[in-house]
């Protein structure tokens, strides 16, 4: 059953069109005397908020360590399988030999990362974070699957206040362990 | 007396439950959780993690006349004990009540958490356990959630490495003693041991001893909590990653359920699989590693003729051309399953040939490890390859080419140069190889077939105790690789001048069921195996020696 709508008709000042085509007008007029939201990128860079989610980069903490033990939650976690882990044991000569493990690789390939930020909410050791870096680009695919050296380079170092590694091995040598 | 059936009361509800169970398994037995560490199925009691507490009452007697006191309902009056018991440690008896979920339990199954959470370490994040640690799970599901401890914790010896195969964690050790009753009980010797005492006591090895054992990484599996962990699969990969494949253990006659452990096409390791007709919950050593054979560079790639690569098909039509010439001998190997075995009969039939097999026997070890050291031998003889225990090597076969009565033969796996054969008789016969892995024979053979492994197929092996078992395919097999089944059937279907379709494993079991009588009832076959009829058999003379779940003299 069709229904039949009744379609009114113009007035005087609607049929002119000069009436909305002043008022659109105004606002046009209105919005050349106020500041500009527009921005000249790559020219100007844009300030991100507070907790803005960028590329996801690794990170050292202030002594320098590598703060990683490879988990692989983070590689669990992602929904969009971005990150590969291939786990390793620290050297003995290592002076974080006692941590036992750190990752003998680390690959995210950036084409598949969708910045959701669940691998950092996962990390049991703040090691994974989202940085500032939205602009990732390349020349090839492969230079986009960044590997352990990039990462760190990208991450730097992260200050971590609670030092819990740093805490067992001062209790291992307080209680005369053998770490 | 194995039937009797007691009637216990658990949670409130009646169940009918195996007399001289224990408490533990009579709550399993009837889906009732009752989480435990120390426990173990198949070792001794030792009560010793105090996990599975519950409440039990038996139902009260008055003292002077010894008769059973009832209430004013007429139902039995319970008396209940004052503190909660073991349940591993405690048998069921007529009318026992069990108490499992009530809060007092639940509050002692808190406490106990929380008392071995006190100086376990917090590394999940580094510990190989982790995904498959009771520990983990309970403090899950029982625990409180939070700790309450303040003061440091106990530090214990780590990263110690036992024979070689096993490292120790002491800190992680929740003192369980499975490892030091498994290797008591079942290997006969001690190895580990508890040393100090009150919360400082851990788990040691016994120094200066060689406490090396083919049977020592059961407590790897044995351990609840990360405190024993394997070398060879320390940190390679999160166990919630593996995908798990049942299967069964190819390293030898005794058949050991196992189950495979792959990522991505890639078997990080092997552990055993209850079956308590066969291996109970343990394995070998040995086994763990068997699938190091076929991670091996030297795996036949693609199909070659005359050393030149070529497409598959095409070898498999060649194949079935020189197949066709006639004076035909056919290899075949106990490793193959018992489908691949049936099919190879009939291939044999079709074109005439004779079959020629050799026994690979080892020492036995009167445990899990027997003397013939390939999986499937019966399946020869209930397949009809064999009739006969087959000799150590290939000399039967020399001789038959010397005199000029074998032109080709069809070889499966076996390595020809290393079991008896001579260079000038591998160069007077047509040599086809087929098989997963390059060897002796394989660069000079006229036409090489690249087959899959044990672990990219499925198929069945019948053990020494002519048990049926069925192994699954846990990784995708690499391109330009055949199935046993499909090859067989392929140069079968032209031979016998049939239409050509790959049939599965359980196709060519229906098939068998229907031409052997044996193997009627093995078309599906269960998860923990099917017994098979061997009476045929009884004068054939088997090198395997009285063992787990075997003996000789049953036959």
């Amino acid at each position: 059953m069709a229904i039949v709508v009744e379609r009114k008709k113009l007035g005087f000042f609607e049929r002119l069109y000069l009436p909305q085509i002043i008022s659109g007008l105004w606002i046009t007029l209105k919005n050349i005397f106020r500041p500009r939201v527009t921005l000249e990128y790559p020219d100007q860079a844009p300030v991100l908020p507070v907790g803005y989610r960028g590329a996801p980069t690794l990170v050292k903490d202030s002594e320098g360590r590598e703060k990683c033990v490879s988990c692989q939650l983070c590689e669990f976690v992602c929904p969009s399988k971005a990150i590969t882990v291939t786990p390793g044991e620290i050297p003995a000569d290592s002076q974080y030999a006692f941590i036992e493990k750190a990752p003998a690789e680390f690959k995210i390939d950036m084409l598949r990362c969708i910045y959701c930020g669940l691998c950092e909410e996962a990390c049991p050791e703040r090691a994974i974070v989202l940085q500032n870096n939205f602009s990732i680009n390349g020349a090839s695919r492969a230079e986009l699957i960044y590997n352990k050296t990039k990462l760190y380079a990208e991450g730097g170092v992260l200050p971590d206040k609670i030092m819990k590694w740093k805490r067992v091995k001062d209790n291992a040598e307080l209680e005369g362990g053998s770490h | 007396m194995e039937n009797e059936k007691v009637t216990v009361n658990i949670n409130g509800c009646n169940y009918e439950v195996g007399a001289g169970l224990n408490v533990l398994e009579a709550c399993r037995s009837v889906g009732v959780e009752v989480p435990f560490f120390c426990y173990h199925p198949k070792l001794k009691v030792a009560g010793s993690c105090r996990m599975c507490l519950v409440t039990i009452g038996t139902p009260a007697r008055d003292r002077a006349t010894g008769e059973l006191l009832k209430k004013e309902d007429g139902s039995p009056e319970i008396s209940w004990m004052p503190k909660p018991a073991i349940a591993c440690g405690t048998k069921v008896s007529q009318n026992m009540h069990v108490v499992t979920d009530s809060e007092f339990i639940k509050s002692c199954r808190e406490s106990v958490l929380e008392f071995l959470l006190l100086n376990h370490p917090l590394d999940c994040p580094i510990c190989d356990k982790a995904g498959e640690c009771k520990l983990q799970e309970y403090a899950n599901t029982f625990g409180r959630g939070e700790s309450r401890y303040i003061e440091n914790k106990n530090v214990k010896p780590k990263k110690v490495m036992v024979a070689g195969k096993i490292m120790m964690d002491s800190q992680r050790c929740i003192e369980c003693s499975r490892c030091i009753r498994f290797c008591r009980e079942f290997i006969g010797r001690s190895t580990f041991s508890f040393t100090k005492r009150g919360s400082k006591t851990e788990i040691s090895v016994y120094p200066n001893s060689d406490n090396d054992s083919n049977y020592l990484l059961n407590v790897v599996d044995g351990c609840p909590v990360g405190a024993l962990t394997e070398k060879a699969f320390r940190f390679k990969m999160r166990t919630w990653f593996l995908k798990v494949t049942d299967s069964i253990c190819g390293e030898s006659s005794a058949g050991i359920n196992v189950r495979v452990w792959s990522r991505n096409g890639k078997i990080y390791r092997i552990t055993p699989r209850r079956n308590d007709a066969v291996n109970d919950m343990w394995m070998t050593d040995s086994g763990r590693y068997i699938h190091y054979r076929f991670e091996a560079k030297n795996r036949m790639s693609v199909a070659r003729i005359d050393s030149s690569p070529c497409d598959l098909g095409y070898a498999a039509e060649r194949c079935l051309e020189i197949l066709k010439l006639g004076k035909v001998a056919i290899v075949a190997n106990a490793w193959q399953s018992v489908e691949e075995m049936f099919l190879m009969k009939r291939l044999a039939d079709a074109c005439g040939a004779k079959i020629y097999m050799i026994s690979h026997v080892g020492a036995d070890d009167g445990k899990l490890l027997s003397a013939d050291r390939t999986p499937n031998m019966r399946g020869a003889f209930l397949t009809g390859l064999l009739d006969s225990y087959p000799p150590k090597d290939f000399k039967g076969l020399g001789a038959a080419i010397d005199a000029g009565e074998v032109g080709t033969v069809l070889c499966f796996r076996e390595d020809l140069k290393d079991f008896g054969l001579e260079q000038k008789q591998l160069k007077a016969a047509n040599i086809i190889y087929c098989g997963a892995l390059e060897n002796n024979i394989s660069a000079s053979a006229k036409i090489c077939i690249p087959l899959r492994t044990e672990f990219e197929k499925n198929g069945s092996w019948v053990n020494r105790q002519f048990r049926i078992q069925k192994f699954n395919m846990a990784v995708q097999a690499p391109e330009n690789t055949f199935a046993d089944i499909d090859f067989l059937s392929f140069l079968l279907s032209e031979l016998e001048g049939s239409h050509f379709d790959a049939p599965s494993a359980e196709d060519v079991r229906a098939e068998m069921a229907k031409s052997i009588v044996a193997m009627k009832d093995a078309v599906h076959i269960p998860a923990s195996g099917l017994p098979l009829d061997s009476s045929q058999f009884a004068s054939v003379d088997f090198p395997e020696e009285d063992a787990m779940h075997y003996s000789r003299q049953k036959k």
